[in-house]
């Protein structure tokens, strides 16, 4: 096997037994990214010489015996993340020159563990978007089919796990943005329960939505990259003061006599491809074969989830967003007689179409005589949504779904109609409104070979029951050793 | 229409966006269809129910007040556009 095609949990058995050391490893990576990140387009800046470095010192301490799991690992960052000294441009031309004078608590926390971090890769515009093709500074290819979009918004996470171009990625969720991409890449991806990972540092888009998370090649390697990032933080007053378990070892056990929940609103006969159907279908049989229970659940709410999330996230982004004046950091506009008009022509000039379209929603919905109708009544549905959710799991321990209602779109497919855009967000933004934690991994293909990923998610705090479940379906199936031809 | 050309325009403004004259119908257009759609949440009974912001809700976090170390004026200026003496320069705001 190729360096650049280990899972991390095997990278690291080698650079332990020293049968291969970081700098090799993470040669082999770089490599290439060079060679096939012409064709997917998922970084947008590559650390060659520091990743080197980080290399080198990661083998200094392998051979003084300090070793963590992460230790000598490349990874990649989704460009939203702060990176101390290095380029964080969320993938706007407002921020495209713009660099962190401080690392995100995540990032702290990977160097600290010894992670060798490859790079910065691309997204939709401040994670506004399900397809990456939302970025303000190119264009992701899906390593699976590079005429189709790598899902969204941590596109750029997604093609560089699946393409080999790292051995892990973080990315971040607010509506399905790590779930969904993993999916249409045929990799893992978890966004945990809301507090539980440090935020400080994680360019804000919807605060009360946001999560970080992984996208790995495998359950395993999810669970080893939770145990490095959970955990309370001091400087992020939304973290959860919460001991975080050994989620690796919970992988351990098998899903005899648990529950699974098959939502009936999520009807998997109507408005969802064929082929991701089948998969499920296939997925809910397995599960039974390994010895869960299936049942029927309702989460009556769920059709009005878009809605109330579109009114949520787009009126925190409008609020958000208002940093991106020109004065302190970022794009400033030449073109200024006054400060008014410093800030308008800064902000046309340097934000996106759909940037531009959330935040006017946004505003509109927080104005004076609208609030009451738009923000207020999405926040009491979202109230509804959390009720449905809690009656949801007393009578089961997951919820099994689709994570997107169809494979990979092609490029430009939804270019003009951001509502079908929002639309495919169906499955996974109930998550986010919820605060629960959810894992997409992969249980199956199209018929065109594009990959298709299975749901689940769990209770608050349950990410090691989600982990386990995945686990056990990922070891009964084989989806996941199948790469992409890139 | 949901929303009136006339209508998005004052919202932009409050917004702080400059939106082109030509591309203000199809913004409309599409920001109009968005918020038809929002609009199916008044199908729903929400008598009675409290919102909620965050769905994991924590009391005040609290902390001592104590002194330390952050990052450096040269740091905190180094990304700004404009900059003087130490200072971020702005267009001039009073006469």
């Amino acid at each position: 096997m190729k360096l650049h095609e280990l899972t991390i949990q095997d990278a690291h058995n080698l650079l332990k037994k020293k049968e291969i050391s970081s700098k090799e490893l993470t040669g082999a990576v770089l490599d290439r990214i060079e060679e096939v990140d012409e064709k997917t387009g998922a970084y947008i800046t590559v650390v060659k010489k520091e990743a080197l470095l980080d290399a080198e010192n990661a083998d200094k301490c392998i051979s003084k015996g300090e070793i963590t799991p992460l230790t000598g690992i490349p990874l990649s960052i989704k460009d939203l993340i702060c990176t101390k000294g290095v380029r964080t441009t969320c993938a706007s031309k407002i921020l495209e020159n713009f660099t962190p004078p401080y690392d995100a608590t995540v990032i702290t926390k990977l160097k600290k563990a010894g992670a060798v971090i490859t790079g910065k890769v691309n997204m939709d515009e401040f994670g506004m978007g399900s397809s990456t093709e939302n970025s303000g500074l190119k264009t992701t290819c899906n390593p699976w089919d590079v005429t189709r979009v790598p899902g969204g918004s941590s596109g750029g996470s997604a093609a560089s796990v699946a393409a080999d171009m790292c051995l892990g990625s973080l990315g971040s969720d607010t509506g399905g943005s790590i779930r969904q991409p993993a999916s249409h890449c045929g990799i893992v991806g978890m966004k945990p329960t809301y507090g539980r990972v440090s935020r400080f540092g994680l360019v804000a888009f919807a605060s009360s939505l946001d999560q970080i998370g992984p996208l790995t090649k495998n359950v395993s390697d999810c669970a080893l990259i939770m145990n490095t990032i959970s955990g309370y933080d001091p400087k992020d007053s939304t973290s959860v003061p919460k001991d975080v378990p050994d989620y690796l070892s919970a992988l351990e056990t098998g899903i005899e006599g648990l529950t699974i929940g098959v939502p009936r609103e999520f009807d998997l006969d109507e408005g969802v491809h064929p082929d991701v159907s089948m998969a499920v279908k296939n997925a809910v049989k397995k599960m039974e074969g390994l010895g869960a229970k299936c049942v029927d659940i309702s989460l009556p709410h769920s059709k009005y989830a878009v809605a109330a999330y579109y009114v949520i996230a787009t009126s925190e982004a409008s609020s958000n967003l208002a940093r991106y004046d020109g004065v302190k950091y970022g794009l400033r506009d030449k073109n200024q007689n006054n400060l008014i008009e410093m800030f308008k022509n800064t902000r046309k000039a340097g934000f996106g179409p759909e940037v531009q379209r959330r935040i006017t929603i946004g505003t509109y919905a927080l104005s004076a005589g609208y609030y009451d109708a738009y923000y207020g009544k999405a926040s009491q549905v979202r109230t509804l949504i959390i009720e449905d959710y809690s009656k949801a799991f007393e009578e089961c321990d997951v919820i099994l779904s689709p994570v997107a209602p169809a494979p990979a779109p092609e490029i430009g497919e939804n270019a003009e109609d951001p509502l079908a855009m929002y639309l495919a967000d169906i499955f996974t933004l109930s998550a986010n409104l919820a605060g629960i934690p959810g894992i997409s991994l992969p249980c199956g293909f199209s018929n065109e070979g594009l990959p298709v990923g299975l749901q689940l998610t769990g209770g608050h705090f349950n990410e090691e029951t989600i982990l386990k479940v995945a686990y056990n379906f990922e070891q009964a199936t084989d989806f996941h050793k199948k790469k992409p031809n890139i | 229409m949901k929303i009136s050309k006339k209508e998005v325009i004052n919202v932009v403004k409050l917004a702080r966006i400059d939106i082109e004259e030509g591309a203000l119908d199809k913004f409309a257009g599409q920001i109009g269809k968005i918020l038809e759609y929002i609009d199916t949440l008044n199908n729903v009974d929400t008598t009675g129910v409290k919102p909620t912001s965050h769905a994991i809700s924590l009391t005040n976090a609290l902390r001592e007040d104590e002194l330390k170390e952050s990052i450096n004026r040269d740091d905190a200026l180094y990304n700004a556009p404009e900059k003087e003496d130490g200072f971020f320069v702005v267009p001039k705001v009073i006469e």
